[in-house]
């Protein structure tokens, strides 16, 4: 059903979508409180680009995400994967679906088995969603560490073995094994070093080239999403305050609390003492001959 | 110009391991005076957090410590666990990185800001409720009447950390250490929970030992930075002259691979190759040269010492050697 669509189609359309949540009962005679996680929430993503979400903690981002990734139903509203209403499908029809969908975490320490090997771990989405064969499991397990930059060798080593940096990778090729349509990540670089942050970074960018992968890629950090998405919706309070193209929305912020995000970035700013550019920072000393 | 509050010299720690000792700290010297700010950065692994334990004497059991740390003239490294509790909390606060974990979940927050009133003021229990409830308000917690007895998991990320801050200043100490101190908080609370922490340590004339691996919070928040790698102190000196000259290669490249507003979409950042070296690992030459893209040959067989850059501002590299 996938050849039949037009290459720029929408991976991922969020059309009107409400989420309550209840909360336990303060008292018997009074109906349990209602929280309102998303508020009318509509969104379009187009295939091989990246859709940044940024918003503070409590406002939507992960529940926005549970919902994409149909681990929720919306109260309301309805959520599309390649056109498929993804609230219509039986259980069953949904575990296909689900190859499409893959979801990157924040803490490589605690996304990955620490008892079973990256062989088990990288290839278990194959197992349990198409009973791909063993030898045709480690053939494409090796494929995907590769396109990670990680080596077949490292197949049969356990998490405890990697860096954090090396983690993350493993649980991209996780992702990337059922050759999915949409990837949610969720916080995937804010656990790392700034160096291997930018290994992350620069390696999530080169699979999108390489594999036309979309992402739907949420972080508090601006600069992270305005280096690597396309869109950027800003959400406070389950509503999406604003919205559009990172470059001129950060320049030119016109909701106060897309302001105050972006006030609150420590020294990202053209203003802040830390040089802008590298070949102004260069020390003449370095120029100076060896010892 | 005041007296010196606390001078590190030559600090060295071994941890044990299965495979021997690690040194984890490989002579770190540094002084703050009273109202200094200070900041430490670096990547996991390099030794920040490890220079901040070793200062509050709660590194892991077993750890060999050389060198000296004097608090306000009192030598530290020598005091045994008794009256090193004298010194720990009293004169030193610390601010941890995680709110959660540095609470307890089981006691009221009013009970566990008294608890160090108590001991080392020796307040009764009611003189030590009344003060806690004074610096929660100190914090500007919201209802801080209200929140004595709170339980930690009733208050959100930004109120426990305020709550942390309280319990670090309970006692009126000389120096705070804060470690990542913002780490797990939203951008915006942590902004407020910086300039809390800042306008405190100005009120009060603390010295401030900050440790992040955000150079934009460095930029905004420290006078002095020292930054470290494999244990080792590779560069430092007032915060505005190591951002002008990034004179060493690894801060260069923690300056490099830093996503930043404005970058255009799908710019590659610079990264820095390879990773840090094993600590069990021996090193003829410099820690750094293995990743680093201006090394010389001279750079593998001698370890480089500090070099004046400017005044106040030193480098530990050997293109830095005049």
């Amino acid at each position: 059903m996938l050849e039949g669509l037009p290459v720029s189609a929408p991976v991922l359309v969020v059309q009107d979508v409400c989420k309550e949540y209840r909360l336990p009962r303060e008292s018997l005679w009074k109906p349990s409180p209602r929280i309102q996680a998303l508020d009318h929430v509509s969104l379009t993503v187009q295939a091989g680009s990246s859709m940044g979400i940024v918003g503070e903690s409590g406002s939507g981002k992960s529940t926005l995400a549970r919902l994409v990734m149909a681990l929720e139903r919306p109260t309301s509203g309805k959520i599309f994967l390649d056109g498929q209403d993804l609230s219509a499908l039986s259980a069953a029809e949904l575990r296909s679906v689900r190859a499409k969908i893959q979801m990157v975490f924040q803490d490589p320490y605690g996304s990955l088995d620490p008892r079973r090997t990256i062989l088990q771990t990288v290839a278990e989405p194959l197992a349990i969603l198409h009973g791909v064969g063993r030898s045709e499991q480690r053939l494409r397990a090796t494929q995907v560490l590769e396109a990670v930059g990680l080596r077949a060798g490292d197949l049969e080593k356990y998490p405890h073995e990697f860096s954090g940096g090396q983690r993350q990778r493993i649980a991209i090729a996780r992702a990337l094994i059922t050759r999915p349509r949409l990837i949610v990540a969720d916080e995937p670089v804010s656990a790392l070093d700034v160096s291997v942050q930018a290994q992350v970074l620069n390696l999530m960018q080169d699979l999108q080239d390489q594999f036309g992968v979309t992402y739907l890629f949420i972080s508090h950090d601006l600069s992270v999403i305005d280096l690597v998405c396309d869109q950027v919706v800003v959400l406070q309070a389950g509503c999406i305050v604003e919205q559009g193209e990172p470059d001129t929305l950060f320049s030119n912020p016109q909701h106060p609390y897309t302001k105050r995000l972006l006030a609150a970035v420590p020294g990202a700013h053209a203003s802040s003492p830390i040089p802008m550019s590298l070949g102004l920072a260069q020390n003449a000393s370095l120029d100076s001959p060896s010892p | 110009m005041s007296e010196v509050l606390l001078e590190v010299k030559d600090l060295r720690v071994n941890l044990p391991t299965a495979r021997g000792w690690a040194p984890v700290l490989r002579g770190v010297s540094f002084a703050m005076r009273r109202g200094d700010t200070l900041g430490l950065i670096g990547e996991s692994g390099c030794g920040k957090s490890m220079t901040a334990l070793a200062l509050m004497g709660l590194l892991p059991e077993g750890a060999q410590v050389t060198g000296s740390i004097r608090l306000a003239g009192q030598e530290l490294t020598t005091l045994d666990e008794a009256a090193l509790c004298q010194w720990r909390g009293r004169r030193m606060g610390m601010v941890f990185q995680e709110p959660m974990t540095a609470l307890n979940p089981l006691h009221p927050i009013g009970r566990q800001i008294a608890e160090g009133l108590r001991l080392h003021r020796h307040m009764d229990a009611r003189a030590a409720r009344a003060e806690a409830l004074r610096l929660l308000e100190r914090v500007q917690l919201p209802q801080a009447a209200k929140r004595l007895d709170a339980y930690p998991h009733q208050l959100s990320g930004g109120q426990r950390q305020r709550v942390v801050i309280a319990m670090a200043l309970a006692c009126g100490p000389d120096l705070l250490i804060a470690d990542e101190p913002t780490t797990a908080l939203d951008v915006t609370i942590q902004r407020e929970v910086l300039d809390l922490i800042d306008e405190l340590v100005a009120a009060d004339g603390m010295g401030l030992l900050l440790i992040s691996h955000d150079l934009g919070v460095m930029s905004e928040r420290v006078r002095h930075m020292l930054v470290m790698y494999a244990g080792d102190v590779v560069e430092g000196g007032p915060t505005h002259e190591v951002f002008a000259r990034l004179s060493h290669p690894y801060t260069r490249g923690l300056f490099a691979a830093r996503p930043r507003i404005g970058l255009p979409r799908g710019t590659r950042l610079t990264t820095i190759p390879g990773r840090v070296p094993d600590p069990m690992e021996p090193r003829p030459g410099c820690s750094f040269v293995q990743r680093c893209d201006v090394a010389m040959a001279h750079c593998g067989q001698e370890p480089p010492s500090l070099f004046s850059v400017s005044a106040g501002h030193d480098c530990r590299c050997w293109r830095a050697c005049p």
